[in-house]
């Protein structure tokens, strides 16, 4: 028994930011004080305020620090844990006048959060299947295999209103359901953890900090639909993740909570992890199930979907990481719990990865329905350096860009349909008055080109082709038909492609377009980038009057393309300038600029 | 594990360790003081007997906790419990023994000692 806990994240974020070198010093700095016996050092999954990693959390006091250094731990040692005196210098800050919030249950970054399949992350130590048990784990599928049939849990999802966190926002029961209903010798279980929109990282975080609960939420739905055989399909990308998989399993294994005979009833089931190369595709159900099938990643045509046929031509379901993460709670707590939160048609919470141009970059998890303006200014802090907000991106490749006119819309599934994005699986990106719509765009595309499969024309040519013609504006040879045309391409690729890939995959063009037309017009008309982005479009022209002549510029440049005299003013010479930007950086008198 | 039983078993085992992370508001505090005065008159063996004493009896509504000097150094080890809504009692001159009697009494039945308590020690 320890009289004090010090928790210390181990997500992907802290552990870059150097936490494993934090907890070996702890623990030589507590042995050192004769603490052994009395502290305990715990590793956790992530906390979400991944910019201010690594984080540490103290209890019995619940003290909440940030951006700690190895440096700083003989003093936590000694002053927090032998004497008991916090170090009011690591406490997290708001703001800069703030003297240091005590604890993260205090800050706005957590208030306004409410946290289901994040629950555990941070807090239980995901590589101790004791710790996840004392949270009430393993609770719901024992009650679920004692007490209910398995049409009774199924009418549980039902009514509880999930809908997939992947992305596409189908209700997860009805899939259940139409797997229950397809009869055959063996049904499979899949979990989707081969994320791989750009930005968005929360399945890693559920899988790193509570792995148990997925394979729980798995189990259920083993018993639900009648299979004995899951499979994770897990990103080899994600080498902590994976580890902390195979530990949860071996250990539910040990307990009897997965293999022969789950307590007592005659429920079979196990589960075993595949782990993907990394391509996009293999996030999309059907290539997912070709690629667990051992064969290359590509995406079949529906129907037969895989409740019907799946993996190995057999009923499957196929769910994601988050929505696995909310079952145990759905079945503990009763589907009308769940249902009071969200909107009309999204109910629960869902998860957003913070990033871009945004004070507080990590995870937060906020019901349905909470606007997009609470999420960015509250939560997530504003943006830094006093910029001015432009967009917020969701759903990554398949998704679109939201105005500022946009910011107080609920956001759920069908709002973010509506307005010509998706919920994707939840990465949001924050862009400020420095982004350059059409450069996003062109970036998204890139993506897409590289990990178009190549299976079907629409996606393997057509997303070719708006990449060049998005090449063509950035550099400043577009012409205003080829916004008709580029328009015109993306819904033939929508209405063509064989899978969500390529169906979504135009997305970020014409959202763009819609919102941000004037940008592109800049472009193609005035063959401007007003936000001083695409390079082809920039000159760097220096001041005359400013210019002291001291040279500096002229030796910096690296393509010789800065002339002048000492104590002269000095030119660029346009033909030769590769708009690098270093000559205005290193000037002094602020001389250089570029239009 | 064959029953819910078992699991039962080590959820409850475990939710007395776990308590330490509880961030509730309604908690009771207990609050060693752990000054060098504190530390110097034996105040570590009082925290920790407290502290696993808390957990062993599954005390998951106490958070034992740690302060500084609260300027009555010649009583030291001070040991104050806090409930919501109740005036605070300050014990004085603790030991191990003596704070096992206050988790036994004051903690789990709410009677508390009053032979230990400031207002008794110095009369």
């Amino acid at each position: 028994m320890y009289r004090s806990h010090v928790l210390v994240c181990g997500g992907t974020g802290c552990t870059s930011s150097g936490s494993p070198k934090i907890i070996e010093a702890l623990q030589t700095e507590i042995k050192k004080n004769g603490l052994s016996e009395e502290v305990a050092v715990v590793q956790t999954g992530c906390h979400g305020l991944c910019a201010l990693g690594p984080i540490m959390i103290i209890y019995p006091e619940a003290t909440f620090y940030t951006l700690v250094t190895t440096e700083d731990i003989p003093e936590i040692v000694t002053e927090h844990l032998l004497k008991g005196r916090i170090v009011t210098r690591l406490l997290y800050k708001e703001t800069a006048e703030d003297e240091g919030l005590n604890s993260l249950n205090e800050t706005d970054f957590y208030k306004k959060q409410h946290r289901i399949a994040l629950r555990n992350c941070g807090v239980i130590n995901p590589e101790n299947i004791d710790e996840y048990i004392a949270t009430s784990g393993y609770e719901a599928l024992g009650k679920v295999l004692t007490e209910n049939t398995p049409d009774q849990v199924i009418q549980s999802i039902l009514d509880s209103g999930l809908r997939g966190r992947g992305g596409g926002g189908f209700p997860t029961g009805l899939k259940w359901k139409l797997a229950k209903g397809n009869d055959a010798d063996q049904k499979y279980v899949c979990c989707n953890a081969d994320e791989g929109d750009p930005g968005a990282f929360m399945d890693r975080s559920v899988l790193e900090g509570d792995p148990h609960v997925v394979l729980e939420a798995m189990a259920i739905a083993g018993y639900a639909i009648g299979a004995s055989q899951g499979y994770i399909y897990v990103r080899a990308e994600y080498p902590i993740a994976v580890d902390r998989l195979k530990i949860a399993i071996n250990q539910a294994r040990e307990y009897g909570l997965l293999g022969k005979n789950i307590f007592n009833t005659g429920f079979d089931f196990d589960i075993d992890l595949r782990l993907g190369a990394g391509a996009f595709v293999c996030g999309e159900e059907t290539a997912l199930m070709t690629s667990i099938e051992g064969n290359r990643g590509e995406p079949r045509p529906r129907p037969p979907f895989p409740a019907q046929k799946g993996l190995f031509m057999k009923p499957t379901i196929l769910n994601n990481v988050e929505t696995y993460a909310n079952i145990p709670q759905i079945i503990l707590n009763g589907p009308e719990w769940f249902a009071s939160m969200g909107t009309e048609k999204s109910k629960g919470t869902k998860v957003f990865a913070l990033g871009g141009k945004i004070r507080n970059t990590g995870l937060v998890e906020v019901p349905m329905g909470t606007t997009l303006r609470e999420v960015i200014d509250v939560i997530g802090g504003g943006i830094p350096n006093g910029k001015k907000f432009k967009a917020a991106q969701t759903g990554g490749p398949s998704g679109g860009c939201i105005p500022t006119e946009h910011f107080d819309i609920p956001i759920d599934y069908d709002n973010l349909i509506g307005i010509g994005s998706m919920m994707g699986s939840g990465g949001l990106i924050v862009m400020d008055e420095d982004n350059c719509m059409v450069d996003i765009a062109k970036f998204f595309l890139e993506f897409t080109v590289d990990e178009s499969c190549g299976k079907c024309t629409p996606c393997r040519i057509g997303t070719k082709r708006l990449q060049e013609m998005l090449e063509k504006i950035t550099t400043g040879n577009g012409t205003l038909e080829d916004l008709d045309k580029m328009e015109e391409l993306c819904y033939y690729i929508k209405e063509n492609a064989l899978c969500g890939l390529g169906q979504t995959a135009p997305n970020p063009v014409l959202s763009t377009l819609r919102y941000f037309r004037d940008e592109y017009i800049a472009h193609v008309v005035d063959k401007k980038c007003p936000s001083g982005v695409c390079k082809a479009l920039l000159s760097y022209v220096i001041d005359a009057e400013a210019c002291k002549g001291c040279t500096l510029c002229s030796r910096i440049c690296p393509s010789g393309a800065i002339s002048g005299k000492v104590k002269e003013a000095h030119i660029i010479d346009q033909s030769k300038c590769l708009k690098c930007g270093a000559c205005m950086e290193k000037c002094r008198f602020g001389a250089i600029s570029k239009k | 594990m064959k029953s819910l039983e078992e699991l039962k078993a080590i959820r409850e085992k475990m939710q007395g360790q776990m308590g330490l992370r509880s961030e509730s508001s309604d908690q009771i505090r207990v609050v060693v003081g752990m000054a060098t005065c504190g530390i110097a008159s034996g105040a570590r063996p009082v925290l920790n007997t407290l502290s696993e004493a808390v957990q062993a009896k599954g005390l998951t509504n106490v958070a034992v906790t740690q302060t500084g000097c609260i300027g009555l150094c010649q009583y030291e080890p001070i040991v104050e419990i806090m409930e919501p809504g109740k005036d605070k009692v300050t014990y004085v001159k603790m030991t191990a023994e003596k704070a096992l009697e206050v988790v036994e009494h004051h903690l789990i039945r709410g009677q508390i000692v009053k032979k230990y308590t400031i207002a008794e020690m110095i009369g």
